[in-house]
């Protein structure tokens, strides 16, 4: 096997094989969309609360993935002198990082393959004037800027901090995100000051395109396109930048 | 023709803001060569050899690995180094052979990492987590990912550290056999009768300097250590009628440990042994030839009252 394709199966295993990872990337996304679609706590302004939750969840589930799961798990590696030990084989920084990007894809695949039919089971189908293949490759290019902005928000974090306190960070902003990224909270329901800071960041703009894509059917919002972009860029330039491996 | 020095480090400073740790240390490893940096912790042997792995930038001096900068030709290097770090540096949820294997995939033409299991005696925890092994289980998986991709220069951070006589047994054999292979093996420890079992050389770094150079195997004229006789025995011995005996001076260093100046030769260590018997004192050790012990001490006690 290539260095890379056994890197990719070794992350991949670990991953899947991490009880709190899977809780945090496919439980809590479940135990979200099941309770907010049946449970009314929140007004979500659409026909069906589940075409506002499956979007919203979805976003959530790539946010967990890239950002959170990422970032801890890397945090801990550079703790445990794994990146530094790797840095003395011919794995390479290009590799490892494919690898783990890789590693992503395959989590938000298997995200993907519970959380939709968890939400047709809730009675979600993807409405939609611009029909489904379109709707279909416009969440995908959403999804993929996304897990690019918060892949590398999660390693700048993992690069600097401590492993103990990243993973208290990632947690926190993973929360703040959450309530602030439109996924279970519709933006409209927040303060207007609020919701105009929330759209700037990453999580707002991803859940907007989702929803925009997989909810109400409609082409993505063009602020949604450049916010995310804009992140997926500088973000993991961020990274690469102030990243160490020790 | 000589043999290319594989190691060469070369009035190696380094520092870390103020704080300098390595001031100035040089010397080279050949291939088949295994020499041992020995010295306290924070002498900087640390830092050296990190400067040799590549993770260091020196502030000043040279460093050579195989001919090649370890920083500038990182990526021509790593296929050839095998490097053991002080602690850490595998993933904990995995066991040893899905690391070995793991780590094989990185090389062109790895070692069988099943037979590394067998070698460093790691097939009982093959599939024990990381986090699960023992000390010394983790030392020999570490200088297992060492080896895995056959390396032609082989750097070890303390790699008996937390490890039992049996390991570091298993340890020593496999030290043995790379140099046997011709690698040029470069290892640190705190440890004399590591560095003695181990080494063919062994540069005593204290302060970040070389405070001694030279063979522990006995074999040149550059042998660590004064020649003579040192023997264990009860504290308190009338080293003055000893020496008038033996003829030549005896002196008693830490209490019960005697030291005899001159030549060890089969007539003064005979009238060493009757005067213990003619005396009922029990001989508790008895080291004839240039004693590692002694180099160390006297350096490392001189270098730490200078200090």
């Amino acid at each position: 096997m290539t260095a890379f394709a056994a890197q990719v199966r070794a992350e991949t295993s670990m991953t899947l094989r991490r009880g709190e990872t899977l809780l945090l990337t496919v439980g809590i996304p479940v135990v979200f969309l099941v309770f907010f679609s049946t449970v009314h706590v929140v007004p979500t302004q659409t026909p069906h609360p589940v075409s506002f939750f499956v979007p919203g969840i979805l976003a959530l589930a790539v946010m967990s993935t890239a950002m959170v799961s990422l970032g801890i798990a890397t945090g801990f590696e550079r703790g445990y002198g794994v990146l530094k030990r790797l840095g003395s084989t011919p794995l390479g920084r290009g590799r490892l990082v494919g690898a783990k990007i890789a590693t992503i894809l395959v989590v938000e695949v298997v995200q993907a393959a519970v959380l939709v039919p968890v939400g047709v089971g809730l009675g979600w189908h993807p409405a939609g004037s611009t029909g489904a293949g379109a709707a279909g490759g416009q969440a995908l290019a959403i999804a993929l800027l996304a897990t690019a902005a918060f892949g590398g928000i999660g390693l700048t974090m993992a690069g600097r901090l401590r492993a103990e306190l990243n993973l208290a960070a990632a947690n926190g902003l993973y929360l703040v995100l959450l309530l602030l990224g439109g996924m279970v909270v519709p933006l409209a329901k927040l303060p207007g000051w609020l919701a105009d800071l929330a759209r700037i960041l990453p999580a707002a703009a991803l859940s907007d395109g989702l929803h925009a894509a997989l909810g109400s059917g409609t082409a993505v919002p063009v602020h949604a396109w450049v916010v995310l972009a804009v992140w997926a860029v500088a973000a993991p330039v961020a990274a690469v930048v102030t990243f160490r491996w020790e | 023709m000589p043999v290319p020095d594989a190691v060469i480090c070369r009035d190696l400073v380094v520092r870390y803001g103020a704080l300098t740790a390595v001031d100035g240390l040089s010397f080279q490893v050949e291939p088949g060569e295994v020499l041992a940096l020995l010295g306290p912790n924070g002498a900087g042997k640390t830092s050296t050899v990190e400067s040799l792995e590549g993770y260091r930038r020196p502030a000043a001096g040279s460093v050579r690995v195989l001919g090649l900068d370890p920083l500038a030709d990182h990526r021509a290097l790593v296929p050839r180094v095998g490097v053991m770090l002080q602690r850490g540096g595998v993933y904990p949820m995995l066991g040893p052979r899905r690391v070995l294997h793991l780590f094989a995939s990185y090389y062109q033409h790895p070692e069988d990492p099943e037979a590394l299991l067998e070698q460093l005696s790691l097939r009982a925890a093959a599939s024990t987590p990381w986090r699960h092994l023992s000390g010394g289980e983790q030392q020999r998986l570490s200088l297992a990912l060492a080896l895995v991709g056959r390396p032609e220069v082989v750097f070890l951070d303390e790699p008996t550290a937390g490890v039992d006589p049996e390991g570091r047994l298993a340890i020593r054999q496999v030290v043995a056999d790379l140099a046997a292979q011709d690698v040029a093996v470069l290892l640190t420890t705190h440890e004399l009768t590591e560095a003695e079992k181990m080494a063919d050389r062994v540069v005593i770094v204290v302060g970040g300097r070389a405070a001694a150079a030279g063979r522990v195997d006995g074999s040149g004229p550059d042998t660590l250590g004064a020649a003579g006789l040192s023997f264990g025995a009860p504290p308190g011995l009338d080293t003055d009628g000893l020496g008038e005996v033996l003829g030549t001076a005896v002196t008693e260093g830490p209490p019960g440990r005697y030291r005899v100046a001159g030549q060890a030769t089969p007539e003064r260590t005979a009238a060493l042994t009757s005067w213990l018997a003619e005396r009922h004192l029990a001989l508790t050790d008895l080291r004839t030839g240039r004693s590692l012990e002694d180099a160390y001490l006297s350096v490392v006690g001189a270098e730490e009252a200078g200090r």
